[in-house]
């Protein structure tokens, strides 16, 4: 059943894929403006904190085609339905109303992955200069851990989403969420140009999980053990995440209070 | 007359509105904050690993994003219309709002007005006169004449583009994914253009305009003569572009036909 969700989801957004071909021409201008801001920053330099020119574009382009695959907007769904009073109804049906949703913004990942991020990705590599690794290895890691940030980045939006039943107004905490994945996730920048201070409190939060680990695997920054301690890593949080978030759903289904609807 | 009056009593009832769920708005209010930090901390984080971009220093650069924050500001608290397609389109919005005895245009502008991001404005021009006294700027008699006059060109100039995707929607009613990927975009308008080759310039001077919200008029205060004329360019462009934005928000009205009840 919950397969069938994640079918109908994407064949939702199949119905509106035309649309998808000018994001791939807006996310093509934004990785090459990314580029070129970066070679105006390595300036003559051979490498930055052991990043090549190259692999710091490969590091750009897979981020941000990482990010449309385990990206979603299911918390700003489970707050607007909570506020809406839709989540009463919600609940008396007979799935996991948390099950669901994921499947929801699984099922929008995968569409993404499919008909967004791979052109997207050929396009990318016709114009820019990016390396691709010929290892098998690298992308069965890089896949496996893919799917740990996704596992990750929507547990941390179920959060957000949950928290709307204690806080009933939700817009401004998911904005900071979104700001704070942006930078410490290593979208932006790779944890490891940050000051040492800096990556040592960020070595704490689980963002990290989310791109930086898939993206350093992918340009081959991490090699050999970082590969498995990394992972490792990133299942170690994803199994975490699912604490704060039973206590919270359990507790928000006894205080529930519908706000009209 | 009446549309300032109708302008005012929106603004008091969403104060009011606002002021009800005072939690988040304190969070909203952060995270506004938290966003505009993290540009800071990007420029801060990539000047650690290099000393100019093509010849920028790093005050000057966070200058053209201090600059960047006011139109900006004024931009995200009266143009929220990035949701346009879903919000009013799809779910047949539009037929309220075209009920209406003012301008669509203006009722969904005062409908949609976030008046707390105008807090943007402080923080911008704080970070220009730290900046600035970094510099060794000094502050002309017209120079505050100008600011006025740049910053209405840019948040016109934003204005503008929004409104044109926005008014897209009534041709094509398919969602599209578009707009939030512009405001990326937005942001390389904060950096020197001489970084990026010929198309992405061009892109950013004449199609896409964002560099008319940054770095070219902000180069008219660093007193970096050889970007003058695009710096006065700047409140032309603005007119121009709100001008084809009204145009096609009329002939799209015009189209517009309604779908769902």
């Amino acid at each position: 059943m919950y397969l069938e969700m994640l079918r109908i989801r994407f064949l939702m957004m199949l119905a509106y894929r035309t649309n998808y071909y000018s994001g791939i021409l807006i996310y093509s201008i934004n990785i090459g403006a990314y580029y070129f801001l970066w070679q105006a920053i390595y300036g003559g330099q051979e490498s930055i904190q052991g990043l090549s020119v190259v692999q710091m574009t490969t590091y750009v382009a897979i981020a941000w085609m990482a990010r449309a695959f385990y990206f979603n907007n299911i918390d700003r769904e489970i707050a607007q339905e909570i506020q809406e009073g839709k989540v009463a109804v919600e609940m008396i049906r007979p799935y996991n109303y948390l099950g669901m949703k994921t499947m929801q913004g699984l099922g929008e990942g995968l569409f993404r992955l499919l008909f967004f991020s791979a052109p997207g990705m050929v396009i990318v590599w016709l114009a820019f200069p990016i390396s691709f690794s010929a290892e098998v290895s690298v992308w069965g890691f890089f896949f496996i851990s893919l799917i740990f940030s996704f596992i990750v980045n929507t547990q941390i939006n179920l959060l957000t989403g949950i928290l709307t039943f204690f806080l009933l107004y939700n817009t401004g905490l998911i904005r900071a969420k979104r700001v704070v994945i942006d930078l410490f996730s290593g979208l932006l920048l790779p944890i490891s140009f940050y000051p040492l201070w800096a990556q040592d409190i960020m070595a704490f939060l689980p963002f990290q999980a989310i791109s930086y680990i898939p993206s350093m695997i992918f340009t081959e920054g991490f090699t050999g053990g970082e590969v498995y301690s990394a992972l490792f890593q990133q299942a170690v949080w994803c199994l975490i995440l699912i604490v704060p978030i039973q206590i919270l759903w359990v507790t928000a289904r006894r205080r529930l209070i519908v706000q009209g609807g | 007359m009446f549309y300032v009056s109708i302008f005012f009593q929106y603004a008091s009832q969403y104060m009011k509105t606002r002021l009800t769920y005072r939690s988040d708005l304190v969070v909203e209010l952060f995270s506004d904050i938290l966003f505009q930090a993290v540009n800071l901390i990007f420029i801060l984080v990539v000047f650690g690993h290099t000393t100019l971009l093509s010849g920028w220093s790093r005050e000057e650069i966070i200058f053209i994003y201090g600059f960047f924050l006011v139109p900006y500001a004024i931009f995200s608290s009266f143009f929220n219309i990035w949701d346009f397609n879903e919000r009013y389109i799809v779910k047949g919005e539009m037929d309220r709002v075209l009920t209406r005895p003012i301008h669509s245009l203006f009722q969904i502008i005062i409908e949609r007005m976030e008046l707390e991001s105008m807090f943007g404005v402080i923080t911008g021009v704080a970070i220009m006169f730290y900046a600035g006294s970094q510099l060794g700027l000094t502050v002309s008699w017209y120079d505050p004449f100008m600011f006025i006059l740049m910053v209405a060109g840019g948040a016109l100039i934003y204005a503008g583009i929004f409104i044109i995707l926005a008014s897209i929607s009534f041709w094509s009613d398919s969602r599209t994914d578009i707009m939030p990927m512009m405001y990326n975009i937005g942001n390389y308008g904060r950096y020197p253009v001489d970084i990026y080759n010929q198309v992405i310039r061009y892109v950013l001077t004449w199609i896409l305009p964002f560099a008319f919200v940054g770095v070219y008029p902000a180069a008219f205060f660093l007193g970096r003569d050889e970007w003058y004329f695009y710096a006065f360019l700047t409140p032309v462009m603005g007119l121009v572009f709100i001008t084809i934005a009204v145009f096609a928000w009329n002939e799209g009205v015009k189209r517009y036909r309604g779908a769902g009840n």
